[in-house]
């Protein structure tokens, strides 16, 4: 149960910035998740955060200590990584005792503390075996039970589902919420996935090329992106940008759009078919997933749009169909690409 | 796989290929090349004094039978002869001058009779001269020999392991200035030949005080850069996660060392260990400058010195060799697996 704060915080690697001064604060038993594309630093802030990393300049507080100068064994965090980190010869039991065992704790205390967490991640059975005998599933929970038993201040996750199938990062998902709801300990969690962040954190902090984009409660950042950026990065499919310039300018009254405006913005799920709209859309590609059918095409000449229909649709490929806009589902932004 | 089936595969479906044909000649020369040899060896260690100067060799230890005849001190050696009329007759000969011996009859020893030594042959019988080995123990200290050949192998070989590994440690998985330069000094150091730095090497044991100690000879050997080398390599493959993970539980950089990289690098340390049994078991020339008492002598010293300028007890001194040969083979035979994974995986050729 620690707080976290970021003060100005920059990384360099020789010559190249990575991190260009992150400023950030996390409360007491908060669910931050920290996404992006790859490459855009959100792993290199996670290990400036366990200490693993030097930060270049700035300051790391966990409870309002200055850690800078405090090696990655005393922060009090403990780390889940991308490939599990598991040891290799040591069984599931060794592998989470080993933490213990390294600050001296006694035989009887640790056995009980494995046990402990063995119970609640479910991993009673597995405890002689060594982690080339698991699933990755069952990888993952060891990594996660080797975090817990130390019963640490701060919990970092490296994009812990990664390495996992699509059904098994779901059931995952839910654990680690579950989690993160009965310790109540404060997390950070780093993912290039926008459904994990959104399904997970109770505060996301969209990354990009080593700045913060948008901080703020995941539907706030689906409602009101600050940026195209962020706007295209959350919510799936992303969504539409078309330039205001593609608009028959008797729409603009009609519509709310403010001056200036270079881009609109219309998430792919909010799109409407209107016979009286004021776009024409040539559908290219048709995916019918049942319940949902995904419309492929393009708007004007040459600006794709994607389009999402409730239930199953009779429209195929090669048709056109006019849009309709709906006036409280436009996001608007300026040339720069900032929300107006 | 059962080896039978291992060993008898072949590349044609039904019948022998004539890549099958060319493959087995190929490895059955080998097996004659370098085989027939060390068995050569091992049957002439059990050979008597005699048999192995007789001429022609047998490949099996063949021995004269003898027999105590009453009137001779000596048991007198058996010859099949013929006589005149061509009957064959098994008798003991007493003397031999020029191309004519003295040969009485062990039933009759009485009448003596005179045959040419073109019509005679040796009785011969399969005799394992065990003695050559069981003789080893009790004359010329062997036991003495073995024991610091053994204790300067073991010990020098964990050190060996234990310097190397942590020399490899930090150049593996610590970034620091210099770290290049001080591996390609290390790795430069295999471009002096042992020879060149002997007399230093001497002058420094000698000055130390080291001379005529066994410590004298595995001191100066355990930092050997093939090793780091070996281990350098190996270490690289071991993943960084691991040890950050392992920093993150707590560990110091000392239970890193030794609780992760250690256990996890042991393919390649048994590499390392088979090699530097080898080294230090089969070494003679470091010994034969720094071991001069014959208390402190190696067995290979032992066995040179077996070399008399005069005289040489050739059973003695094969039987001797046999022995120095044994642990390398058992050394080969139980962890050659680990030599070929380890090398294949350390990326060395």
């Amino acid at each position: 149960m620690a707080t976290l704060e970021l003060a100005n915080v920059v990384k360099r690697f020789d010559k190249t910035t990575i991190l260009h001064g992150i400023d950030l604060a996390v409360r007491h038993g908060e669910f931050v998740v920290f996404v992006g594309p790859s490459g855009c630093g959100k792993s290199t802030l996670l290990r400036v955060i366990a200490g693993l990393e030097a930060p270049s300049a700035g300051a790391i507080l966990i409870d309002g200590q200055n850690v800078n100068a405090v090696s990655a064994a005393q922060r009090g965090c403990a780390m889940v990584f991308q490939s599990y980190a598991l040891y290799p010869h040591m069984t599931v039991y060794d592998n989470m005792a080993f933490g213990l065992e390294n600050s001296g704790m006694a035989r009887t205390q640790i056995q009980a503390k494995v046990a402990a967490a063995a119970t609640l991640l479910r991993l009673d059975e597995l405890l002689t075996r060594k982690p080339t005998q698991l699933s990755g599933g069952q990888r993952q929970r060891v990594a996660i039970g080797r975090a817990i038993v130390r019963e640490p201040k701060l919990f970092l996750f490296d994009e812990p589902l990664s390495n996992l199938d699509a059904e098994l990062r779901v059931s995952m998902r839910a654990e680690i919420r579950d989690l993160h709801a009965r310790l109540g300990a404060t997390m950070v969690y780093v993912t290039h996935d926008q459904v994990e962040a959104m399904t997970m954190a109770d505060t996301i902090v969209v990354l990009r090329a080593g700045r913060v984009e948008q901080v703020g409660a995941p539907l706030d950042l689906y409602n009101t992106p600050v940026n195209t950026f962020v706007a295209g990065f959350i919510g799936s499919p992303r969504m539409n940008f078309l330039p205001v310039a593609l608009l028959p300018s008797q729409d603009h009254a009609s519509l709310p759009i403010p001056f200036g405006t270079h881009t609109i913005g219309l998430r792919p799920e909010h799109a409407v078919i209107g016979t009286d709209g004021p776009l024409v859309m040539h559908v290219a590609q048709v995916e019918q997933l049942g319940s949902t059918s995904l419309l492929h095409g393009a708007v004007g000449l040459d600006t794709p749009f994607e389009m999402v229909c409730n239930g199953q649709t009779t429209i195929a490929g090669g048709d056109t169909v006019r849009l309709a806009l709906p006036a409280q589902h436009l996001h608007c932004f300026d040339k720069d690409g900032l929300r107006l | 796989m059962s080896v039978a089936t291992f060993l008898t595969r072949t590349h044609g479906r039904h019948r022998l290929d004539w890549t099958d044909w060319l493959s087995y000649a190929y490895l059955c020369a080998g097996l004659v090349a370098m085989f027939a040899p060390v068995l050569w060896l091992v049957m002439s260690s059990l050979k008597t004094e005699s048999a192995i100067s007789q001429f022609p060799p047998t490949f099996l230890p063949y021995t004269q039978q003898s027999v105590q005849v009453a009137g001779h001190d000596k048991p007198l050696p058996l010859f099949m002869t013929r006589d005149s009329q061509g009957n064959m007759r098994v008798m003991a000969q007493v003397r031999r001058i020029g191309i004519m011996a003295t040969m009485v009859d062990p039933a009759n020893p009485a009448t003596e009779i005179r045959v040419n030594i073109d019509d005679r042959k040796p009785v011969t019988e399969l005799k394992f001269a065990l003695n050559n080995y069981t003789d080893l123990f009790g004359k010329f200290s062997f036991g003495r020999y073995l024991w610091n050949s053994v204790f300067i192998t073991v010990v020098a070989t964990l050190l060996t392991l234990l310097i190397n590994s942590m020399a490899a440690f930090a150049l593996s998985k610590y970034q620091f200035r210099g770290q290049r330069a001080v591996f390609l000094l290390i790795i430069a150091t295999l471009m002096i030949p042992p020879t060149i730095i002997l007399v230093p090497v001497f002058l420094v044991i000698n000055s130390v005080g080291l001379l005529n100690s066994l410590w004298g000879v595995i001191l100066p050997a355990i930092a050997t850069p093939t090793g780091v080398f070996l281990l350098r390599q190996y270490m690289l493959t071991i993943p960084d996660e691991l040890l950050e993970a392992a920093r993150m539980d707590h560990a110091s950089e000392w239970r890193i060392y030794w609780r992760i990289m250690l256990p996890l690098t042991a393919p390649a340390l048994a590499v390392l260990a088979i090699f530097s049994v080898m080294w230090r078991w089969n070494d003679f020339l470091l010994p034969l400058i720094v071991l001069s008492r014959s208390e402190f002598f190696t067995l290979q010293l032992a066995l040179n010195s077996f070399q008399g300028e005069l005289h040489t007890q050739w059973n003695y001194l094969l039987a001797m060799t046999v022995i120095t040969l044994i642990p390398i083979t058992f050394v080969f035979a139980f962890l050659q697996k680990y030599i070929t994974t380890g090398i294949a995986s350390a990326g060395v050729k």
